[in-house]
């Protein structure tokens, strides 16, 4: 016990700032969203995914949202259990024909207002899975979505870039495409 | 005693693993795989092929592995039926389900003939894999399954998924339990079936690897590799010497970026919120590492059908020998304290146990396998460059616990920081792409030992050099089932710690 502490204590704080919005011109804005983020969520913006069929990249990349350095907790969101805690909708994936039902059903539990990020070029379009006999396509053929987040996968500052527009209300409804 | 000495209809493949391939006898298909399986080999995976406009029939496709490396049959049907295999391969029943959802082939004698793959999406009379398959419009409402009922006095079922709580991949589970305690699990998987197989049809190469990067995002090298080897293999074509030394060092760095992670996970389960940071943490300077030197956080995209996409940049070397002695030495910090920490070894121990005998009749494989002493390990068993230069040590546990494959992951982090050392050091001097010749019909496999296990990828290619048959197959397809196996008798609140210790592909299983 004594080892983990000292770990944690010779790591020291490793939070980074919070990325800008976009559009860039918005990122003078960023304090002003995350208090607008904390006056109106009271510290806790609910974030619910639903992978709706995708390669798990994109999973991989929201798991890594919740490494120390994104300090994701500092800015007031957080992941929750039920889409009844929720206020954002992440979805990944092209949506499978399986997955077409749950995701539905999933963004219908969700409490009004809400808002939808749709995760990847998966979810943008459908990626390189396309429309099929297995597959719907991107996200906003089956929901309504808020803000696209393009990327294969985008970056865990990139999907934080697509939450925090999502909710800065006068969002353009894609990202641009995540530089090489 | 059915060798491949007295059937010349099987041949060598080229390529960097030990493969043979040819056309049986449906008859004679028993007899081969009760023969491997007698030599203690295992079957890796079973599917078919539409082959109506070429040799008027559809093929049975079987891969084995046996002492020799890797066998792998085709057998000409003369109707829609083959007999089963599930009682000499357990871990073929699910494949025969899948492969009658996708191609409506038969398999007589199969105990189980519930759907697997397909939910509804397309009817029991369509077959997607048929090279006259038109998809249905619109798509067919989604079917009720038969799950196993299991009654008895105080037993209750309790349903889960397939959208779940956590960031995880959506699947079903149906408990059977008697107060906490679970009797029974079934799974329901196939919800992020994707149709890759078909997709994959008339594909150029290009566009395959693409496509092969993304069957589990977690495994992308591992898939990249497989299929590239596959499409080497028909080509004749060998890679140059760094491009095989830098995809060794991608695939290690995908082992330990997983294993990362996943230890972040197990200790988070098990209620230890610091451990998880301190290893997500090291993931994440980890993948941004990949990012600077690769240009890609999870490695997607970087080999090519010939090559790799980059090489390391100057510093890159310098760079990635600074960062493993850092991780090393935290990662044997963070070992110590786990070890010390009576609360998760509580947790860890006799937890979610797969017994060594149970492991070897089911085929278990990959890194879970050996946490149950199977000892399979490719880049041990059938070394391909440069792993034949490097004595690779396998790890293996026998208990088949939480604990046993948390050892494991530790004892691999501890294996891939040496190979990556000797790679960085010993890496040759070459181009990074030899030219790939235009396309030529042929049939070819790859077979990779990834992170969660062995990698396997069947190609076949049409004159046109087209892709006619793409077939990958993740390690999760055998694995999934001793799921079922590890958490009886176990408490539900353990099932995310156990389900997390496999840590299974969705995506891989489902395709
Ligand atoms: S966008 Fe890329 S990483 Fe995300 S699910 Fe699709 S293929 Fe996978």
């Amino acid at each position: 016990m004594a080892g983990l502490l000292r770990q944690i204590l010779s790591l020291g704080l490793l939070g980074e700032a919070l990325p800008p919005t976009q559009p860039e011109w918005m990122s003078a804005e960023v304090d002003h969203i995350q208090q607008s983020v904390l006056r109106h969520f009271g510290r806790s913006l609910g974030v619910r995914l639903v992978d709706a069929g995708s390669c798990n990249g994109c999973e991989l990349e929201i798991h890594a949202l919740n490494s120390p350095q994104y300090n994701l907790a500092g800015a007031g969101i957080r992941f929750v259990a039920s889409p009844r805690h929720a206020d954002i909708l992440l979805v990944t994936g092209p949506v499978s024909r399986h997955m077409e039902e749950a995701l539905k059903r999933t963004y219908d539990a969700i409490p009004a207002p809400k808002w939808v990020v749709a995760v990847g070029d998966c979810g943008a379009t459908g990626g390189l899975f396309g429309e099929s006999y297995a597959v719907c396509g991107g996200v906003s053929r089956i929901i309504p979505v808020t803000v696209t987040v393009p990327g294969c996968p985008p970056s865990p500052l990139r999907l934080l870039q697509g939450i925090l527009t999502a909710v800065s209300g006068s969002a353009p409804n894609s990202l641009p495409p995540q530089p090489e | 005693m059915t060798r491949d000495d007295d059937t010349p209809e099987i041949t060598p493949l080229a390529g960097a693993i030990p493969a043979r391939h040819g056309i049986v006898a449906v008859s004679d298909l028993r007899a081969r795989s009760l023969t491997v399986k007698e030599q203690g080999g295992r079957l890796i995976s079973l599917w078919g092929s539409d082959e109506r406009a070429t040799t008027g029939g559809y093929h049975l496709q079987v891969a084995l592995s046996d002492s020799d490396g890797l066998l792998w049959l085709s057998v000409p049907l003369p109707s829609l039926a083959y007999p089963a295999l599930e009682d000499i391969f357990p871990n073929a029943a699910r494949m025969q389900r899948t492969l009658h959802d996708l191609l409506g082939l038969h398999p007589e004698g199969a105990r189980d003939l519930r759907p697997w793959v397909r939910h509804g999406a397309w009817s029991a009379h369509d077959f997607p894999l048929r090279k006259d398959f038109v998809p249905p419009c619109p798509a067919g409402r989604l079917e009720d399954y038969p799950f196993v009922a299991v009654t008895g006095q105080g037993v209750h079922e309790i349903p889960v998924g397939p959208v779940h709580a956590g960031i995880i991949e959506p699947g079903h589970f149906r408990f059977a339990v008697v107060g906490e305690r679970v009797l029974r699990l079934e799974e329901r998987l196939g919800y992020t079936h994707k149709g890759l197989e078909k997709r994959a049809e008339g594909m150029d190469l290009d566009t395959l690897m693409r496509l092969a990067g993304r069957v589990s995002g977690d495994s992308t090298v591992a898939f990249s590799w497989a299929t590239a080897m596959a499409a080497e293999s028909i080509l004749a074509l060998k890679p140059p010497p760094r491009a095989l030394w830098i995809r060794a060092l991608l695939l290690e760095r995908e082992r330990i970026a997983q294993h990362l992670g996943d230890l972040g996970y197990l200790c988070n389960d098990a209620g230890l919120a610091a451990g998880f940071s301190q290893f997500w943490i090291l993931r994440e300077e980890w993948l941004r590492t990949q990012q600077q030197i690769f240009g890609h956080r999870l490695l997607m995209d970087q080999i090519t059908v010939g090559g790799v996409e980059h090489d390391l940049y100057p510093d890159g070397a310098v760079e990635m020998t600074a960062e493993l002695g850092r991780v090393e030495l935290r990662v044997r910090q963070l070992d110590d304290m786990l070890q010390e920490h009576a609360g998760v070894q509580d947790r860890f121990l006799s937890t979610g146990r797969v017994k060594p005998d149970m492991a070897a009749r089911f085929g278990m494989i990959g890194l879970a396998g050996r946490a149950s002493a199977q000892a399979w390990d490719l880049r041990v068993q059938f070394p391909s460059v440069p792993y034949d230069h490097c004595d690779v040590r396998m790890a293996t546990q026998s208990s088949g616990d939480v604990a046993a494959r948390v050892r494991v992951r530790f004892e691999e982090i501890h294996e891939s920081v040496r190979l990556l050392r000797h790679f960085l050091v010993r890496m040759p001097h070459s181009a990074l792409q030899t030219h790939c010749p235009p396309g030529c019909k042929g049939s070819g496999a790859g077979w990779v030992e990834g992170w969660r296990g062995e990698v396997f990828v069947a190609l076949q290619l049409d004159a046109g050099g087209k892709v006619q048959r793409w077939h990958p197959v993740d390690p999760s397809t055998t694995n999934w089932p001793l799921v079922e196996q590890a958490i009886m008798g176990n408490i539900v609140p353990d099932f995310p710690l156990i389900n997390k210790s496999f840590n299974l592909s969705y995506s891989g299983q489902d395709l």
